[in-house]
């Protein structure tokens, strides 16, 4: 069991992963108490605080905010863990080629991700969004995210494996007559394990900021009860200066949940991966 | 420094310019119906008293896009039209030009954006190499903690927070805006205390959410300096720690640090927008929310397009600046 040991020693890591696993779990498990049918406009009297009838009030169009989080939170955790594991797949891919077989490929693999990583992502993002407008599903949504959350996972990974090629067992390996990709496979793969989740917890990370700002201005899936469409729907009909707290409130907190999850995560794999940052935190 | 160096590094420059403008060429042209067209001809089918201006915008963008040459024509037509600012017309605003609604709001933008990340730059690289350094006191790392819990949301989500606490309970700040919409923008002490006090709480949100990020940067690089023989060399030879601390530890790491905020800053911009939108603030991000509600195209192609150049520059800038901050950087061609 040393996957259980290793995440015992680093509370960090625990408390991180404690709150994902709590927040995926969160919709599925309340599905089953709360009726999902109050998503729909005009379920309930609008804008009523919380009550008995409506546990966290309703919003102008008359959806209950409860039900919105229920659905709400695991379609917004989709659009980050499959955005995040195309963007992790594809660093991986062109990390890997680029660390390793070195070159005119590094160059142009590395300058790409360079070029691409000085761009402000969610501008970019807006043009796409813009042109596919209308017509945007959650699942559209992740692709669309998911084209720009490749560089990260590509630059970490592809300075891991430059450290890495040049140890000796990677040298050992090669003498004993092992192919580039079997290297790859076989040598440096279990050696990057907590950087590849480190990559992949960073790239969902920052999936869900692109989404959530995407939805937030106005760009995400009309009909779905995201958490940023919420938002967005929130500061489109000013809910804040109206006070309408428990509108806007709770996907803040879950949002902010999610981000703080996701952070202690980072901080835990950090610490795997580099020791010696531990002793300050 | 090396001219083939800042050659190469303004092409790259260019090639990101190029990149945005192909691209804002290309998507409305991929899609199945082309949405500008669709939304130019809607617009006109509304009819009313608005329906010659229409039909003007019309005309005027099939003939700036010569809808009816080829491709290749249309996107040598575009692509400088887009190296002469030359946007477009506002659909939603029609006879404003979009560089003019740009730039109206394009000041707001850099202003807020610029005090606040080089605040939050300076704080959180400061806060960062301290609590990396081992004389210093605990109250540095008390401080820290929660700056770098906040440094994991977004800044326009600490915005909201700040709007509702400070704002609408407190009634601290005004709720919007950039200035008190009952006054005359104009050069003098009262204006100007109003745009300050207007500003402190988007400037807040993304200083306070910032400063741990930038702090965490820090700290990871005094860590790994601090084994170096440099600071061991330091210390044997008598040095302060004062002096071991801003000259030798400090300053090493301040290079990385740099190159970080040359990456950040897209992303920064990006969640810059997101604050503006929050807080109504009169800059580039809330015009362009704006521009999406009412399907304006031209004015988000040309605040993308903008916003890329001004990265862009700023990018190279930093770029540039480096053999400053680090003199062993001379750019000589290896």
């Amino acid at each position: 069991m040393r996957l259980s040991s290793t995440i015992r020693q680093h509370p960090l890591l625990m408390w991180g992963l404690a709150i994902m696993i709590l927040l995926i779990l969160f919709g599925p498990v309340m599905s089953n108490f709360v009726d999902v049918q109050g998503v729909k406009l005009g379920s309930g009297m609008p804008e009523v605080p919380p009550s008995a009838e409506y546990p966290l009030g309703t919003d102008t169009y008359g959806r209950e905010i409860l039900p919105v989080m229920v659905v709400g939170t695991p379609l917004t955790l989709r659009i980050g863990l499959i955005a995040g594991a195309i963007g992790l797949s594809i660093g991986i891919v062109l990390g890997f080629v680029a660390g390793y077989f070195g070159g005119w490929v590094d160059t142009l693999i590395k300058g790409a991700a360079d070029v691409l990583l000085t761009v402000p992502g969610l501008l970019f993002l807006v043009v796409i969004a813009t042109t596919l407008r209308g017509a945007v599903s959650v699942n559209m949504m992740a692709l669309v995210v998911a084209s720009l959350a490749w560089m990260w996972p590509t630059r970490t990974i592809r300075s891991q494996v430059l450290t890495l090629r040049e140890r000796q067992f990677v040298l050992v390996a090669r003498l004993n007559g092992m192919g580039g990709f079997e290297i790859i496979l076989r040598e440096l793969i279990p050696n990057l394990l907590p950087y590849l989740a480190a990559s992949f917890v960073s790239a969902v990370g920052s999936a869900i900021l692109a989404t959530i700002g995407l939805e937030a201005l106005g760009l995400g899936p009309q009909n779905e009860p995201t958490l940023g469409m919420t938002i967005y729907w929130a500061l489109y009909s000013t809910a804040i200066l109206r006070g309408l707290w428990w509108w806007w409130g709770p996907p803040i907190v879950v949002i902010i949940f999610t981000f703080l999850g996701l952070f202690l995560i980072t901080l835990g794999l950090d610490q795997i991966a580099n020791p010696k940052l531990r002793r300050v935190t | 420094m090396n001219v083939g160096y800042v050659l190469r590094r303004f092409g790259v420059f260019l090639i990101i310019i190029w990149l945005a403008a192909t691209l804002s060429f290309l998507l409305p042209r991929l899609a199945p119906v082309n949405p500008i067209r669709e939304k130019l001809l809607q617009a006109v089918s509304f009819g009313g008293a608005g329906k010659t201006d229409m039909e003007a915008v019309v005309k005027n963008y099939e003939a700036k896009f010569g809808l009816d040459q080829p491709l290749w024509r249309q996107y040598v037509l575009y692509i400088s039209d887009m190296a002469r600012f030359d946007f477009g017309i506002s659909i939603s605003n029609f006879p404003s030009k979009v560089i003019d609604i740009i730039m109206r709001a394009l000041p707001w933008t850099i202003g807020l954006l610029l005090v606040s990340t080089l605040i939050a730059f300076v704080v959180g690289t400061l806060l960062g190499a301290l609590a990396a350094w081992p004389q210093t006191p605990i109250v540095v790392n008390l401080l820290l903690t929660p700056l770098i819990t906040l440094s994991s949301i977004p800044f326009y989500i600490l915005g909201l927070i700040l709007v509702y606490l400070l704002a609408f309970s407190l009634r601290w700040f005004p709720l919007s805006g950039g200035y008190n919409q009952f006054t005359i923008p104009s050069l003098n002490w009262a204006f100007m205390m109003d745009v300050l006090h207007h500003s402190i709480l988007p400037a807040l949100s993304i200083v306070l959410a910032s400063i741990g990020s930038w702090a965490i940067g820090m700290r990871g690089m005094i860590i790994s300096g601090l084994g170096e023989d440099y600071i061991t060399f330091a210390e044997a030879k008598g040095l302060k720690d004062r002096e071991i601390f801003y000259r030798y530890a400090l300053r090493n790491a301040l290079l990385p640090q740099t190159t970080s905020l040359a990456l950040s800053l897209g992303y920064i911009v990006s969640g810059a927008v997101l604050v503006e939108v929050v807080f109504g603030y009169p800059g580039v991000g809330t015009v362009l929310y704006q521009a999406i509600r009412l399907f304006d195209y031209f004015v988000i192609y040309g605040i993308v397009m903008i916003l890329i150049l001004a990265i862009g520059l700023a990018t190279l800038l930093i770029d540039l600046l480096y053999p400053l901050l680090d003199p062993r950087i001379t750019y000589q061609g290896r």
